[in-house]
């Protein structure tokens, strides 16, 4: 089988492994305590002796806390990546499977989460509960929800016409076995592809539920919050705006570029052909 | 007999394997050619080098001469300007070879604006015409209609009349009935054959049912492999075959009118290898039950059959 | 002889989607009061053109759907074991995921039969003209044939007594297609199978049944015996069936009606 892999899978592939490097060796290591406060030490510029990325207003090392932050980040994509599939991947099967009054009842319902931003079901939460990782994961891990029931919809109804489908049906297979078997043996190409991207899009979203007030809250470090809290330092300490950002943006760019390079891997996943003509 | 296209030495390939090798035929003017081969064969590759069609990737060399020039060497612009007026191809899928999205009018009118300059009324008027030619029932109806409209038979009127509304001097015809049912494609052959005796055209006829071909062609070319292993009369090449792959395609087809003992068909083993995956030497040794070691060279066409040992 | 399918004046309609906000929906009579019947080691040819409503009525016997009106009587024990199916596209009719041995055996895991599944398999490719080591590898691997074969290998999986056909061949290259008919042909021999071809050509169709059903929008218009039917084909449409088939030896026969056509018009 000829794969294409291209220089997106590469680039996303190697942001996203940083990413993951930084968050699984900040779990063992960083350079200093990043919840050590240290008043004198404040707003030290990046590149003081023994401060990399400088210092944030309470003098703690602002490369600790960039890298401990990505374990919050890795945390948050994670499950809600998996809450997402987890209620949204059944429930487009179901819909896929059993057309008709079933199917319309649960893309329905999956268009009502469509409608509702994450934002807003975070506010909800929040105001229920208090805001935490866990509301702020729950809210997008649900509002993600219809992007996998649609994906495995989609992708379902079109494999689900096969003849190998059909001829399963002829000897009896269950709609549970079809939908193991062969629904997401099938489509997990697609799925995997959806999970970058839906990882991607929860990363934005906590960011800017942490930026909000919705998300982590202190003094668990967050890049969205780190960038809020940068917001009225701008003039005394521009740095800290600048590796909260980059970050988020480079992991978000990580995560989309691994997404795009997996489609064009996985796709075309029959031989490549000469031309069928003739 | 004045001859409208001859194919000398055309090789195409594909990057650089070549899959049609050196291939030469005439078509001569008021003559239906049939062209036999599966897939694999490099049939529908021909017929795309010789319109100037072929997709990036693929390259044809040799000589195919139309009116004293090797359309091979013309550039696009200029073929252009010949295919749709002087030469013509209609396709097997006319749900694909219809845009879904114009009308059937307009799309039948487009050779006619485009090759002889016709606008408006006028062009409406000679679409209207081709339609008509081509005996589709309710052809203003028709026209304002679009191709998922009309069923399949239909469309391939409708393809046929958009091919033949300039009068090509040569029309090739790439398995036009294969995706229609039998008594439309019945039809569709009857509309073939007496477009090309009005128009005085050349027909090249491109299929795999070789009866398609005896009832419609007067000459038959056989293609296996990228090669043309045996070409001639239709009635002496299907009464009399000289190549073991054309009896072996003749021999797969279940007779009418009769019962064949034990229902068994002869069949040769083996399924036919994708393109560029033929052996080399002459491309049906591996399945040809006449093959020895002198077959690793590939015979020449000689008589009509390229073949070290043809039958009869 | 026993009787495997009665079918009993059995129809199927489908609606039509809406074209008007009210009123009732349009049907379309997919199979249209059919009555026939099938019996043990007959072979059953079902011949029409699109439309004919012969895919319907396959999937009436396999049980895939119900008719509306009539009934299909089938009088073995199981219907899901004892009839299969192969069907025309050898590009959609494997799971491209799956190896070979795991289709071949599927049917025998989801109808939970027990055996030595090993041995079976090896049976199987055998039958079927494959080597078994090619129960590794993915369908993509194979060439249509080899695919229609190894979809025969999984039909044949559960013994079944009645194998239906849905235009087995017509997706190959002409000279694989006698390799598949001589295949199945000696399957039905070795296997005493009942065998229903369900195909648009007719030239098969005549080759290989004893006894062959016309179907023209939903609607049996002729039956009998395979010889009979095509010598003196009695219906107007099957008729025309016939005289639409073009023939090897007539030579330029096309040609010949075309020009007696215009000369009639003149």
């Amino acid at each position: 089988m000829k794969r294409r892999v291209s220089p997106t899978l590469l680039i996303g592939g190697a942001l996203v492994i940083i990413v993951v490097a930084t968050a699984l060796i900040s779990v063992v290591w960083t350079p200093s305590d990043p919840a050590h406060v240290e008043v004198p030490s404040r707003f030290k510029p990046p590149g003081t002796a023994g401060y990399l990325l400088g210092t944030d207003q309470l003098g703690r090392d602002e490369f600790s806390r960039i890298m401990a932050g990505a374990r919050n980040t890795l945390l948050v994509g994670i499950v809600t990546v998996v809450i997402a599939m987890g209620v949204g991947v059944p429930l487009g099967g179901v819909a896929a499977l059993r057309r008709g009054v079933l199917e319309d009842v649960t893309m329905r319902i999956s268009d009502v989460l469509l409608a509702f931003p994450a934002v807003l079901l975070a506010l909800m939460f929040a105001a229920v509960f208090n805001p935490s990782t866990i509301t702020a994961m729950s809210a997008i891990g649900i509002a993600l929800v219809p992007v996998f029931a649609r994906v495995v919809r989609g992708a379902g109804l079109q494999i689900l016409q096969q003849d190998y489908v059909t001829v399963t049906h002829t000897y009896g297979a269950s709609g549970v076995w079809i939908f193991i078997r062969h629904l997401l043996p099938n489509v997990s190409p697609v799925l995997i592809v959806q999970a970058t991207v839906a990882f991607a899009i929860a990363i934005l979203a906590e960011a800017a539920l942490s930026y909000l007030g919705l998300g982590t809250p202190p003094p668990t470090p967050s890049w969205g919050r780190m960038l809020s809290e940068s917001q009225t330092l701008l003039d005394q300490a521009p740095w800290l705006a600048f590796w909260p950002g980059a970050s988020i943006a480079l992991a978000v760019l990580g995560f989309n570029l691994l997404g795009d390079g997996l489609r064009e891997l996985l796709d075309p996943k029959l031989i490549e052909r000469l031309p069928a003509q003739g | 007999m004045e001859s409208v296209l001859r194919v000398e030495n055309l090789t195409v390939s594909v990057g650089r394997v070549e899959v049609v090798h050196h291939i030469g035929f005439t078509l001569g003017a008021r003559q239906r050619t049939g062209l036999i081969g599966e897939s694999g064969s490099g049939k529908t590759l021909t017929a795309l080098a010789i319109m100037g069609l072929l997709n990036e990737g693929l390259s044809a060399t040799g000589q195919v001469i139309y009116r004293g020039t090797n359309l091979l060497e013309l550039t696009d612009g200029e073929m252009c300007g010949l295919r749709g007026d002087r030469l013509a191809m209609i396709f097997q899928e006319p749900m694909t070879a219809l845009n879904p999205v114009m009308k059937i009018g307009d799309q039948v009118a487009e050779p006619l604006t485009l090759h002889r300059g016709l606008r408006g009324k006028a062009a409406h008027a000679a679409a209207l015409d081709a339609l008509a030619r081509v005996h589709l029932p309710d052809p203003l109806e028709k026209m304002r209609q679009y191709p998922h409209q009309l069923s399949g038979g239909q469309r391939q009127r409708a393809m046929i009349a958009m091919a033949t509304a300039c009068s090509p001097e040569l029309l090739i015809a790439d398995e036009p009935t294969t995706a229609l049912d039998v008594t439309v494609q019945a039809q569709i052959l009857d509309l073939l054959v007496e477009l090309v005796e009005q128009e005085g055209s050349s027909l090249l006829l491109i299929t795999h049912d070789l009866p398609v071909v005896a009832t419609v062609c007067e000459r038959v070319l056989v293609l296996y492999g990228g090669h043309i292993v045996e070409e001639g009369d239709v009635d002496e090449v299907f009464s009399r075959p000289r190549h073991p792959y054309t009896r072996a395609l003749l021999d797969a087809i279940p007779p009418l009118d009769e019962e064949l003992p034990d229902r068994k068909l002869k069949a040769i083993a083996g399924s036919v290898p994708g393109l560029g995956e033929f052996p080399p030497g002459c491309p049906f040794r591996n399945r040809c039950p006449r093959a020895d070691d002198v077959c690793v060279v590939m015979p020449p066409l000689a008589d009509g059959v390229a073949c070290w040992h043809p039958l009869a | 002889m026993t009787l495997v399918f009665d079918v009993d004046h059995v129809s199927r309609r489908y609606l039509l989607p809406r074209t008007r906000m009210f009123g009732p929906r349009r049907t379309l009579s997919a199979v249209d009061d059919v009555t026939f019947q099938l019996h043990r080691e007959e072979t059953l040819g079902v011949v029409g053109e699109s439309g004919s409503g012969k895919t319907t009525l396959m999937k009436l016997l396999l049980g895939l759907e119900k008719p509306d009106t009539g009934k299909i009587t089938y009088s073995g024990n199981s219907l899901r074991r004892e009839v299969q199916v192969v069907f025309q596209d050898p590009a959609s009719a494997l799971d491209p995921r799956m190896r070979v041995g795991d289709i071949i055996l599927e049917p025998l895991r989801v109808l939970r039969i027990g055996g030595d599944h090993a041995a079976r398999l090896a049976e199987l490719m055998d039958a079927v003209g494959l080597p078994l080591a090619y129960a590794r590898r993915y369908p993509h691997e194979f060439s249509g044939g080899q695919r229609q074969r190894i979809a025969i290998a999984r039909a044949l999986a559960p013994r079944p007594d009645v194998l239906i056909g849905d235009e087995p061949v017509s997706a190959l290259d002409v000279s694989v297609r006698a390799q598949i008919l001589n295949l199945l042909e000696d399957l039905r021999v070795g296997f005493q199978l009942t065998l229903i071809l369900v195909s648009h050509d007719l030239s098969i169709v005549r080759h290989m049944t004893d006894r062959v059903l016309v179907m023209q929008h939903g609607r049996v218009v002729e039956e009998g015996p395979t010889r009979d039917v095509f010598r003196a084909p009695q219906h107007a449409y099957t008729r025309l069936l016939l005289e639409s088939i073009p023939r090897l030896r007539v030579r330029g026969s096309r040609v010949a009606q075309v020009e007696q056509k215009q000369s009639r018009r003149d």
